[in-house]
C-alpha cells in the first residue's frame, strides 16, 4: 500500500474526494446566496432551508407519489422555487427600502419557521433517500475506489455553476441582472420590469439551493437540521470568497472544501473549524475577501 | 433608514416621570417574588440583562451581532467551571465569566470589526458558531453533557444562595447593576461619540475619532454585559450547556430586543420577558417553539419595526407633536 | 407636425418624502421640438425630469404623453411608453462593456435608429465597443449615454445636463449630435446650465425657480432676456 505523507494513498484522495464534494455543496450554494445578495442586497438566511426543502421535496416525492431522483432534479427545484417566488412577492420585497439587516433577519424567522416545522412533522433524525441505480456502485481508479454517485455529484455540480455562470455573463437576462445589481432604478428606466427580476432571481436562487438539496439527499441524508448548519459554514464560504464575483464564490467554494477534507486527513480535531479560521485571517488580511470588491 | 435610528433624537433624559416609573418598576420587581415563581423571574432578568448587552450593541451602535451566545454561554462554562471544579465563591466565578466574555468579545470584535452591517453580522455567526463547535469538543465543557450540578454557594463567603429568596434579590441586585451601567454607558461622553459615529461615521472619521476603537470598546462591553448575564444563569440554574453557545440561542436574544424594540432602554427587558413567558406557556404544548419564534420574527420584521416600546414611545411622540 | 403636445404637464407638485420639491409646475412639448429647461443648481430641473419619469414617486398632477396618462404608470412602463431618459450621472454600468451597455434597454417602438446608424453618427464608440464601459472618457461615456436611449426607439429623450464638466470640443459634439437628432424628428427636453450651448439647438425655453416654473419663450427672444436669465440663475 503506498503512502503520501503517511497517510495511506487511498485514504488521502478519499478525504480529497469528500473534500471536493463538500466543496460542490460549498460552491453551489454561495453561488446561489451570491447572486440573491447581488442584485435583493438580502443575506437570504433560508437559503439552508431551501436545500433542505429541496432534499425533502425529493424524498416526499419519492415515497408518497413515487417519482423517483432523475425528475426529482426538476421538480424539487421548481416546487421550492415557486415557494420562493411567493415569498418575495409578499414578504421580502416590502423591505427593500429599509436597512439590509431587515431581510437578513426576515429570512431568519423563516429558516426558524421551515426548519421548526419539518423537525416537529419527521423529527431531527435523518430520512435515507437512496441514489438512483444507474449511479449506484464504486469505479477503481487505480488510487482509490470512487463510487460513482459521487463522482456525479461533483461533476453535476460543476456543470451547475459554470451554467448559472453562463447564463450571468453572457446571456441578455444576465446583462440586466448585472445592470441591476449596479443601478436598479436606471435599468427600470430603460424599461426592464426589475420588481419581476427581482422576483425571478430570487426564485433562480432558491432554486439552485433546492437541486443542491436532491443532489445531497443520496449522500447525507433527508434531515430539518441538514440546512442551517450548513448555510452557516456557506457565510463563512462567502466572506472568504467576497461577495464580488460569481466565479469568486464557486473558486473559493471548491478551494475551501478541499481545505477542509485535508485538514481532516493531517489534524481530523480542527477539520470542523478550519474554515472559519480561514475567514478570520482573510479578514484580518484582506477584508473584502479574496476576490470581493471594496465596497 | 438604519436600525434603531428612529430614536436617537428622542431619548428622554432623567425626566420626573421616568424617575417616577422607575421607582414603582424597582418597587415591583422587589415585591414580584411572592406573587412569581422566583425562577421564572430570575430567568427573565437574565435574559433581560443578555438582550440589553445586545441591545446596547445594536441600539446604539447599529451593529448587528449575531453571534452573542458566544459571550453568554462562554461565561456560563467558566463560571459554572470556576465554581463547580474550582469550588470558587460565586460572586469571583461570575467576574471570571465576565472576563472570559470581554477576551471573547475583544478576539471576535477585532475580526469582525473589520467589516460593516451585513458582513458583521455573518462574520459574528460564523465566529460563534467555531466557539459552538471548539465548546464541543474541549473536555472541560462535557460536550454533550454540559456541566451540571454547579453549587451556588455562599455569596462573599456567608450568604446563603441556595435559599431562592435570596438568589432571586441577588439575581436582581446583578440585573439592576447592568441595567444601570449600560444607561450610564449611553448617557455619556463616550456614549455621545457612539451615537455620532451611528449617525456619520465619515464624519466621525473626519473629526479625528477613531472610529474602529470605540465600535471595539463598545463590542467588549456589550460582550462583557452579555457575559455577566450567562455566568449569573449558570449560577442560577446550576447548568452550562451547548444550548447557551448556538445560534438558536443568539436568534433568540435578537427576536427578544426586536420584539420589545431595537434602540430603547426598556424595550428588551419586556421582549425577554414575553418570550420567555411563551416559552413556559407552550412547554406544556405540543406547538413547535422555534416555529412560533420564527413567525414572531416575520410579523415583527414586516409589521413592527420599531418593537412594543418602540411603538409606544412613537404613539407618545406623535400625541406631542399634535398638541403642540 | 400636429399642434397638440406630445408630452403635457400641468399642475406637477412632487415630494421628496415630507419635502414639497415641485410647486405647480407646467410644461409641454410639441412632437419634434426642443425644449430647455434652464434654472440654477438645486432650481428643481433634474427634480422634474424624475418626476415625469417616474423615478420620484410622489406627485400629483397631471403628466400625458400623446394623451396617455403617466402618472399611475410604474417606472418600467412609462419607458415602454416611448420616454429615453439620460441622466446627469450618465449611468455606464461598469459591468458591462461598451458594446452590453448599447445593447442594453429593450426596444420600446420601431423607428429606433440600428447600431449601424448609431456607429456611424458615434464612430468613436465603435472603436471602443469592447471595453469596459466605464474605461471611456466622460465625453465618450455621455455619447454611449445618449446613444442607448436612440436605439430604444423612444420617441421623446430627457436629457439631464449633458455638456456638465466636459471639454468644449465634446460640447460641440454633442451640440451636432442633438442637431442632427433633431433633423430626424426627435423631441427633446433638455436640462443645462449653460445656455449658450442651449441656444443652438432649443427652439423653447422654460425657466425654474425653487421648483416652480416662472417664465418660458422661444428660443429667439433668449438674447433680449438676457439680465432677466442673469438674475435667476446667479451668473
Amino acid at each position: 500500500m503506498s503512502t503520501i505523507f503517511g497517510i495511506s494513498t487511498p485514504a488521502l484522495f478519499g478525504q480529497i474526494l469528500i473534500g471536493l464534494i463538500n466543496g460542490s455543496f460549498y460552491a453551489m450554494l454561495s453561488l446561489g446566496l451570491a447572486v440573491i445578495f447581488g442584485l435583493l442586497r438580502v443575506i437570504n438566511f433560508a437559503h439552508g432551508a431551501q436545500y433542505m426543502l429541496g432534499a425533502f421535496a425529493a424524498y416526499l416525492l419519492l415515497n408518497y407519489l413515487g417519482i423517483g431522483y432523475w425528475p426529482a432534479l426538476i421538480l424539487a427545484p421548481l416546487i421550492v422555487g415557486a415557494i420562493a417566488v411567493v415569498i418575495e412577492r409578499t414578504m421580502l420585497s416590502r423591505l427593500y427600502g429599509v436597512d439590509p439587516l431587515y431581510g437578513l433577519l426576515l429570512t431568519f424567522g423563516l429558516a426558524l419557521i421551515l426548519e421548526g416545522a419539518f423537525r416537529y412533522w419527521f423529527g431531527a433524525a435523518g430520512q435515507p433517500y437512496a441514489a438512483p441505480p444507474q449511479l449506484t456502485g464504486a469505479v477503481n481508479l487505480g488510487f482509490m475506489f470512487m463510487p460513482i454517485y459521487r463522482g456525479w455529484v461533483v461533476i453535476a455540480s460543476l456543470f451547475i455553476c459554470l451554467g448559472t455562470w453562463l447564463l450571468i455573463e453572457k446571456t441578455r437576462l444576465g446583462a440586466y441582472l448585472r445592470a441591476a445589481t449596479e443601478n436598479a432604478t436606471l435599468v427600470q428606466a430603460f424599461g426592464v420590469n426589475v420588481p419581476l427580476l427581482l422576483t425571478l432571481t430570487y426564485g433562480l436562487g432558491a432554486a439552485l439551493a433546492a437541486l443542491a438539496g436532491v443532489l445531497a439527499a443520496p449522500i447525507y441524508q433527508v434531515s430539518p437540521l441538514m440546512g442551517t448548519n450548513l448555510i452557516i459554514i456557506v457565510f463563512a464560504v462567502v466572506v472568504v470568497g467576497g461577495m464580488g464575483s460569481i466565479l469568486g464564490a464557486i473558486v473559493t467554494g471548491y478551494m475551501l472544501g478541499v481545505l477542509e477534507g485535508l485538514t481532516k486527513v493531517f489534524y481530523p480535531e480542527a477539520s470542523s473549524i478550519v474554515i472559519f479560521v480561514i475567514m478570520a485571517i482573510v479578514l484580518l488580511v484582506r477584508p473584502a475577501g479574496l476576490f470581493g470588491r471594496e465596497e | 433608514m438604519a436600525v434603531g435610528t428612529q430614536y436617537l433624537a428622542e431619548q428622554p433624559k432623567l425626566r420626573t416621570s421616568s424617575m417616577v416609573l422607575g421607582v414603582i418598576a424597582i418597587a415591583a420587581l422587589l415585591a414580584a417574588p411572592f406573587f412569581f415563581y422566583p425562577v421564572m423571574l430570575m430567568s427573565v432578568l437574565c435574559f433581560a440583562l443578555f438582550a440589553c448587552a445586545f441591545n446596547l450593541l445594536i441600539g446604539y451602535v447599529g451593529l448587528l451581532s449575531f453571534g452573542h451566545a458566544a459571550f453568554f454561554g462562554g461565561a456560563a462554562y467558566v463560571t459554572a467551571h470556576a465554581a463547580k471544579v474550582w469550588g470558587l465563591e460565586p460572586l469571583t466565578s461570575i467576574l471570571l465569566g465576565v472576563a472570559g466574555a470581554a477576551v471573547m468579545g475583544l478576539i471576535i470584535g477585532f475580526v469582525a470589526i473589520r467589516r460593516q452591517g451585513i458582513y458583521f453580522a455573518m462574520i459574528t455567526l460564523a465566529l460563534s458558531q467555531m466557539f459552538a463547535f471548539i465548546c464541543l469538543q474541549v473536555p472541560f465543557t462535557h460536550g454533550e453533557d454540559g456541566i451540571q450540578g454547579v453549587p451556588r454557594g455562599y455569596l462573599l463567603g456567608f450568604i446563603d444562595l441556595n435559599q431562592p429568596l435570596t438568589m432571586y434579590y441577588v439575581t436582581l441586585a446583578i440585573f439592576l447593576f447592568g441595567f444601570f451601567a449600560i444607561w450610564r454607558i449611553v448617557n455619556s461622553p463616550f456614549g455621545n461619540i457612539l451615537k455620532a459615529i451611528r449617525e456619520n461615521e465619515r464624519r466621525a472619521v473626519s473629526l479625528g475619532y477613531r472610529v474602529d476603537r470605540y465600535k471595539l470598546g463598545a463590542f467588549v462591553m456589550s460582550a462583557a454585559l452579555a457575559g455577566l448575564a450567562g455566568g449569573t444563569k449558570a449560577i442560577v440554574f446550576q447548568f452550562a450547556t451547548l444550548t447557551d453557545v448556538q445560534w438558536q440561542m443568539s436568534g433568540e436574544v435578537i427576536l427578544m430586543t426586536l420584539l420589545g424594540g431595537i434602540g430603547t432602554m426598556i424595550g428588551p427587558i419586556v421582549g425577554a420577558g414575553l418570550v420567555i413567558a411563551l416559552q413556559n406557556y407552550l412547554a406544556a404544548s405540543d406547538f413547535p417553539v422555534t416555529v412560533l419564534i420564527g413567525i414572531i420574527f416575520v410579523i415583527c420584521v414586516l409589521l413592527f419595526r420599531r418593537g412594543i416600546v418602540g411603538e409606544i414611545l412613537e404613539l407618545m411622540r406623535r400625541k406631542t407633536k399634535g398638541a403642540s | 407636425m400636429s399642434s397638440a403636445p406630445l408630452l403635457e404637464v400641468r399642475g406637477l407638485n412632487a415630494w421628496y418624502g415630507e419635502s414639497h420639491v415641485l410647486h405647480g409646475v407646467d410644461l409641454n412639448i410639441r412632437e419634434g421640438e426642443t425644449v430647455t429647461l434652464l434654472g440654477r443648481n438645486g432650481a428643481g430641473k433634474t427634480t422634474t425630469l424624475r418626476a415625469i419619469m417616474g423615478i420620484l414617486r410622489r406627485r400629483e398632477g397631471v403628466i400625458r404623453l400623446r394623451g396617455q396618462d403617466l402618472l399611475r404608470l410604474p417606472l418600467h412602463k412609462v419607458a415602454q411608453a416611448g420616454i429615453g431618459y439620460v441622466p446627469e450621472e450618465r449611468g455606464i454600468f461598469a459591468s458591462l462593456n461598451v458594446s452590453e451597455n448599447l445593447m442594453l434597454p429593450p426596444t420600446v417602438s420601431e423607428g429606433g435608429m440600428s447600431v449601424e446608424e448609431i456607429y456611424s453618427l458615434f464612430p468613436n464608440l465603435h472603436e471602443r465597443r469592447s471595453s469596459q464601459g466605464t474605461k471611456l472618457s466622460g465625453g465618450e461615456q455621455q455619447m454611449l449615454a445618449i446613444a442607448r436611449v436612440l436605439r430604444t426607439g423612444a420617441r421623446i429623450i430627457l436629457l439631464d445636463e449633458p455638456t456638465e464638466g466636459l471639454a468644449p470640443v465634446i460640447v460641440q459634439r454633442i451640440g451636432d449630435v442633438l442637431v442632427a437628432l433633431k433633423k430626424r424628428g426627435m423631441t427633446i427636453l433638455l436640462v443645462e446650465q449653460n445656455f449658450r450651448f442651449a441656444k443652438k439647438v432649443a427652439d423653447r425655453f422654460y425657466l425654474m425657480e425653487d421648483g416652480r416654473m416662472v417664465n418660458s419663450f422661444p428660443g429667439h427672444e433668449l438674447d433680449a432676456r438676457m439680465d432677466e436669465l442673469h438674475e435667476v440663475l446667479g451668473v
